[in-house]
C-alpha cells in the first residue's frame, strides 16, 4: 500500500517513521536496532508465543511484544529498559533450563540466536538444580533431523509448513514442557521445499543431515551468490570453507525467492568442488592434448576459426557475460548456436507467488536464448558441414556424436571435457559459477549478480576472459579483465540491458528492459 | 449423582431456587416455573434495550475475571453485516469450581433461556454452548434440554414463532483447562489445537471462525432471564458493600469444612458468617488455616484476611486476594501449604499450552522446585528463586495461566513462609506428609 499513512515514533531515542501498522520489531530494525526475538520470521504469521520481544512502551502498563504491536503516533520505545532487559533475561533462563549447554557439539553454535542473545542479555549462570528434561532425537525425513532437547518450540517450523509449504506435516505434540515439535503420523519432511525450516529453525534443533558435523559456523566464508540450478534465480549464500563450498542456503530477495530455497537446488552443489578438472589451456600436438600457455592456445584457436563459420554449443549454466562474448564469436563468421536444458517436473512453493522449482533445470536459459542461442533437445542440428564447432561447458551425449564428425575442428571452452569429445585441436579451462563474478537472467527476466566464492582452479578463466580474448585474437574489440567490465560493455550493445551496471543491480537485482514483472514480486 | 443441600436460611437462592427439583429440567417444568417469559419479553424488545438492562443491572462476568456484562455485549455492533457469534463458556475446569455443572446439571433451560436472550441482543443467529469434556451428566442433560427446546420451538430457525433465529449447539470439549480461556475456547471450536490467541484482534472484532463472537460464563447467561423479569433495579439492589458488585453469586465450597456445596449470597455476604455459619465450620478438632477463595488461580487468604472480607469482586481484592470462579477451597491446620501449593503447581504445568515460554517452561520448573521443598531437599535460595520465577510469569504471556500458577506460589510463600522454612531446615514435612508422586 503505498498511500498507507505514515506513523511518527521514537525507539531508542531515534526518530522513526514507518507505514501504519508496521510492528514496532520490524519499525526499530529500520533505524538498527535488532529486538531479541525468536519466534517472529517475516515470512510468517505472528504467534508471538516465545516473548522474547518484549519492549516498554511509554504509558503502556506491562512490557509490550514487539512483534505484535503496530507502532503508534508519538509511542515511545525502550527496548533496553531494565524492565524489558530483566523480562528477555527471563525468558532466556526459562529458554534454557531445558536446553542442553552442548554448544560445543552442535552445528548451530556459532550462528545460533539462542546462543547469541544469550551471550548478549543473558544471565551468567542458570538457577536449575533439578534434571532437565530429555527427549531422544528424531528423523523427520527429506534433509532434516529433529534435535528435541535444543527445540524451543517457537513453531516457525510449524508455521512454514502450514503457510508457506501448505503441507501440513508438522505440529506441536503434547502440553507444557513435554511439548514437542511433532509430525502427523505418516509424514515426513518430503515437500520439495521442506529444507527451509532447518534455516528458519533459530535454534540447533532442526539441521541439515547434509551439513552435519561438517563445519563450524565460524570457519565458513559466505559469499552472495545466486542458485544455478534452475531459471528462478533464487539468491544464496555459497559458503565454504577451505576454499571448497560445503552449503548454500538461500538469501532474501522479497522479489524473487523471499527467505527460500528449494530443497533440490540448495544440496546441488557438490559438482562445484570437482577435482577432474581442466586446469591448462591445452592443445592438440599429434594424437594427445598437451598443456601450453593461454597466449598459445588463444592463437590455435583463432587460427581454426579464422575464415570459417562457428557453431556454438553453449551451456545454459554460463553467466550472461560468458554467453553475451560467445554469441560475438558465433556471430563473427556468421554461424550458429545452441543448446539443451534439462528437464524435471515443477514444484511450486504455493505460500509464495511465482516461486517454484522450475521445469528447466539450468540457470541462464533466458539469456541463452536472448543471445542467439537455439533451445533444442537436439542442438547440434543447425549445424553445418565444416563448421568450427565451439563445446563451451555443454554436455555431448550419445545421440550428438554423428553431428561431431561435421565439424572441421572441435574446440572446447569449459570446467571439464567432454566425454565423447576426441577429437578437440584446443582445450580452454573454464570456471564454474563459485569461482567467477558474473550475472544470470532468471526466466522472467531479472538480471543478478553473483560473485566468487572460491578460488578457480589451475590457469581457468570465466568464460567471458578467455572467449573476449579470443575476440581480440580475431580482430574484434573486446578484452575483459573484470567481470564488471565485460557487463558494462554487454549492456553497452544489448538495448535489453541498457543503463544496468554491477552497482545498479546491487545484490537484488534488476529486471530486464520492458520487464515489469519479476518473478514472486507480486506480493509478500 | 448427588443432590444439593436444603438452602440456609441466610441463601438468597435465585440461580439455585430449582437446583434438587428434577422436573424444572423439562421445558414444560421451566414455563410452570416462570421460564422463558423473560425470552418471550426480550423478543419484543429491541436489542439495544436489553443491553441496557444489562447494563443497568450491573451483572459482571461471574468466569473469573468480573468484565461488566452489558458492556461487553455492547462491543458487538449490529448491521456489519457478518454473522455473530456467542459463545457460552461451560468448560469449567478451574480447580475447587463446580457452579455451572450445577447449573447445568438442574436448570439447564435457564442456560439456554439466557443464552438465546444474549444472542437476540448481539444480532446472533448461532450460539455455542463449549461443554467441558469430563461433563459427562451436564452434557446429557444439556442435550436433551436444547433438543427439547427446538421441538419446542423456542430456538431455532422460528424461535418462540418471532421469525428470528436462534440456533443453539452443543459443543463437547476433550479436557483440556486452557480451552477455558476464552480465545483457546474458539480454536477448539473451530477444530484447531486450544491455544489462547494473540490479541487485538478482540474476541468482538474477530472471534470464532474470524467473526465478532462474546464468549459469556454459564452463571453469568443464567442471570440474565431473572434479570429480564424481575427488572435491573431488583438485581442491583442485591448489593451489600460494593455498588459495582451487584446480584447473586454462586460459591462452590470443598475442602476441610463440615459442609461443603453449592452455595448462593448475595454480593457482599460477609465471609465469616459464610464459612463458620453456613458451611458449618471446620470438621470437629480442627481450625482453619487458609483459604483459596475463587478457583486455584486466585492468591491464598490467610484466615485473617479472609475472616474480614465482604464478598464481592472488591472485597477480595481488599483482602489480597480475587472473587475469581467463586471456588472456595478451605484448609484446615492438618495440611501441609507446601504440598498443597506443589500441587497447584502441577496442575498448571500439566495445563500449559505450551505456547509462552514463561509458562511452558517456568510452570514445569516452579513444580520441581515446589515438590523438592516438599521431600525435604530445598534450600532458602529456592525460596527467592520461586518468588523471582514467579513474578517473571506475572503479566508477560499471551493468556493468564502462567499468572495463575504464580498466584498461590507467591501468596504462599509471603503468607506460610514458615512452613516452607520448616521443610527446608528440617529437611522433612512437618506435617509428616509427603507431595501426591
Amino acid at each position: 500500500m503505498a498511500d498507507a499513512q505514515q506513523v511518527s515514533l521514537t525507539i531508542e531515542g531515534r526518530q522513526v517513521s514507518v507505514p501504519a501498522g508496521t510492528s514496532i520489531l520490524e519499525a526499530a530494525k529500520t533505524v538498527g536496532v535488532l529486538i531479541p526475538h525468536y519466534c517472529y520470521h517475516p515470512g510468517l504469521s505472528i504467534v508471538g508465543n516465545c516473548r522474547m520481544c518484549q519492549v516498554e512502551v511509554e504509558k503502556m502498563p506491562k512490557l509490550a511484544p514487539a512483534c505484535q504491536t503496530a507502532v503508534a503516533e508519538g509511542q515511545v520505545v525502550h527496548v533496553y529498559a531494565d524492565r524489558a532487559l530483566k523480562a528477555r533475561e527471563a525468558v532466556l533462563e526459562f529458554l534454557l533450563i531445558n536446553h542442553p549447554l552442548d554448544c560445543p557439539i552442535c552445528d548451530k553454535s556459532g550462528e545460533c540466536e539462542l546462543q547469541d542473545y544469550t551471550y548478549r542479555e543473558g544471565r551468567a549462570a542458570g538457577r536449575l538444580q533439578d534434571p532437565k528434561r530429555f527427549n531422544p532425537a528424531e528423523d523427520f525425513g527429506g534433509d532434516v533431523q529433529y534435535v528435541t532437547n535444543r527445540c524451543i518450540l517457537c513453531t516457525r517450523c510449524v508455521r512454514f509448513m502450514d503457510e508457506v509449504a501448505q503441507d501440513t506435516a508438522l505440529n506441536v505434540s503434547e502440553r507444557g514442557d513435554r511439548a514437542v515439535i511433532g509430525k502427523f503420523e505418516g509424514r515426513d519432511l518430503t515437500h520439495p521445499w521442506a529444507a527451509n525450516v532447518i534455516d528458519l529453525c533459530p535454534v540447533g534443533a532442526l539441521l541439515s543431515k547434509d551439513f552435519l558435523n561438517k563445519s563450524r559456523a565460524w570457519e565458513l566464508d559466505r559469499t552472495p551468490s545466486v542458485c544455478p540450478n534452475c531459471t528462478q534465480g533464487c539468491n544464496t549464500i555459497l559458503e565454504t570453507r577451505d576454499n571448497m563450498v560445503v552449503r548454500m542456503r538461500p538469501r532474501s530477495n522479497l522479489d524473487v525467492n523471499h527467505y527460500y530455497l528449494c530443497d533440490e537446488g540448495r544440496l546441488d552443489y557438490r559438482w562445484m568442488n570437482r577435482t577432474d578438472r581442466l586446469e591448462a589451456p591445452l592443445v592438440r600436438r599429434g594424437d594427445r592434448l598437451a598443456a601450453t600457455d593461454w597466449d598459445e592456445a588463444l592463437r590455435a584457436a583463432a587460427l581454426h576459426l579464422n575464415g570459417k563459420r562457428a557453431f556454438v554449443l553453449a551451456s545454459p549454466m554460463l553467466s550472461n557475460e560468458s554467453l553475451w562474448v560467445l554469441s560475438r564469436i558465433m556471430k563473427h563468421g556468421g554461424g550458429a548456436g545452441g543448446f539443451r536444458v534439462r528437464r524435471e517436473p515443477e514444484a511450486p512453493l504455493p505460500g509464495v507467488p511465482d516461486l517454484a522449482r522450475r521445469a528447466e533445470r539450468a540457470a541462464n536459459v533466458r539469456a541463452a536464448e536472448l543471445f542467439g542461442f537455439a533451445k533444442s533437445d537436439t542442438p547440434l542440428a543447425g549445424m553445418q558441414e565444416g563448421d568450427v564447432l565451439i563445446v563451451a561447458d555443454h554436455e555431448v551425449a550419445a545421440a550428438d556424436a554423428p553431428a561431431l564428425a561435421k565439424a572441421s575442428a572441435v574446440i572446447v571452452i569449459g570446467t571439464t571435457m567432454p566425454e565423447l569429445v576426441s577429437n578437440a585441436i584446443v582445450a580452454l579451462p573454464s570456471t564454474n559459477v563459485a569461482e567467477e563474478d558474473g550475472t544470470f537472467t532468471n526466466l522472467r527476466g531479472r538480471v543478478q549478480q553473483y560473485r566468487q566464492a572460491r578460488a578457480a582452479p589451475g590457469m581457468s578463466r570465466p568464460v567471458w576472459w578467455s572467449g573476449g580474448d579470443l575476440l581480440v585474437f580475431l580482430g574484434e574489440r573486446a578484452g575483459y579483465y573484470i567481470a564488471s567490465e565485460a557487463f558494462a560493455a554487454l549492456a553497452a550493445q544489448q538495448p535489453e540491458f541498457a543503463g544496468m551496471s554491477y552497482e545498479s543491480l546491487g545484490f537484488k537485482g534488476q529486471a530486464l528492459a520492458g520487464q515489469a514483472v519479476a518473478a514472486g514480486g507480486a506480493a509478500r | 449423582m448427588g443432590f444439593p443441600h436444603a438452602p440456609h436460611a441466610k441463601e438468597t437462592p435465585v440461580l439455585s431456587q430449582y437446583f434438587g427439583d428434577p422436573a424444572a429440567r423439562t421445558v414444560a417444568g421451566w414455563k410452570q416455573r416462570g421460564g422463558y417469559a423473560a425470552l418471550e419479553q426480550a423478543l419484543g424488545m429491541s436489542p439495544a434495550d436489553i443491553v441496557n438492562v444489562v447494563k443497568e443491572s450491573g451483572l459482571r462476568g461471574r468466569g473469573g475475571a468480573g468484565f461488566p456484562t452489558g458492556m461487553k455485549w455492547s462491543f458487538m455492533k449490529p448491521g456489519d453485516g457478518k454473522p455473530h457469534y456467542l459463545c457460552v463458556n461451560a468448560d469449567e475446569s478451574e480447580p475447587g469450581t463446580f457452579k455451572d455443572r450445577e447449573i447445568m446439571r438442574w436448570t439447564p433451560h435457564a442456560l439456554i433461556e439466557g443464552a438465546a436472550i444474549g444472542s437476540y441482543a448481539m444480532g446472533a443467529e448461532t450460539c455455542y454452548i463449549y461443554i467441558r469434556g469430563e461433563f459427562t451428566e451436564p452434557l446429557t442433560v444439556m442435550n436433551a434440554a436444547v433438543n427439547e427446546a427446538y421441538a419446542a420451538g423456542i430456538v431455532g430457525p422460528n424461535a418462540m414463532g418471532t421469525g428470528k433465529r436462534i440456533d443453539v449447539h452443543v459443543h463437547k470439549g476433550a479436557g483440556a483447562y486452557i480451552c477455558g480461556e476464552e480465545t483457546a475456547l474458539m480454536n477448539s471450536l473451530e477444530g484447531k489445537r486450544g491455544n489462547p490467541r494473540i490479541k487485538p484482534p478482540f474476541p468482538a472484532v474477530a472471534g470464532v471462525f474470524g467473526m465478532p463472537t462474546t464468549i459469556n460464563n454459564v452463571e453469568t447467561l443464567a442471570a440474565v432471564p431473572h434479570i429480564m423479569n424481575r427488572g435491573a433495579a431488583w438485581y442491583k439492589g442485591m448489593s451489600h458493600s460494593n455498588p459495582k458488585s451487584t446480584g447473586t453469586k454462586l460459591f462452590s465450597v470443598c475442602g476441610n469444612i463440615a459442609k461443603p456445596g453449592n452455595y448462593e449470597v448475595e454480593m457482599g455476604f460477609p465471609f465469616k458468617d459464610f464459612l463458620y455459619d453456613m458451611c458449618g465450620g471446620p470438621t470437629p478438632g480442627r481450625r482453619f488455616k487458609a483459604i483459596v477463595p475463587g478457583g486455584s488461580s486466585v492468591p491464598i487468604q490467610t484466615m485473617e484476611e479472609a475472616e474480614a472480607t465482604l464478598m464481592d469482586y472488591e472485597g477480595f481484592v481488599a483482602q489480597g486476594s480475587m472473587l475469581g470462579s467463586g471456588g472456595v477451597i478451605v484448609f484446615d491446620d492438618a495440611q501441609c501449604m507446601v504440598k498443597h501449593i506443589a500441587r497447584f503447581a502441577r496442575f498448571y504445568a500439566h495445563e500449559s499450552c505450551a505456547q509462552c515460554t514463561q509458562c511452558r517452561e517456568g510452570t514445569a520448573w516452579c513444580t520441581r522446585i515446589l515438590e523438592r521443598i516438599e521431600r525435604g531437599h530445598g534450600t532458602m535460595e529456592d525460596l527467592d528463586t520461586l518468588l523471582d520465577l514467579s513474578e517473571q510469569m506475572t503479566a508477560k504471556t499471551i493468556c493468564v495461566l502462567s499468572d495463575s500458577c504464580a498466584a498461590p506460589i507467591v501468596s504462599g510463600i509471603h503468607k506460610f513462609r514458615s512452613e516452607f522454612e520448616a521443610h527446608i531446615t528440617g529437611k522433612r514435612c512437618p506435617m509428616g506428609a509427603t507431595a501426591a508422586a
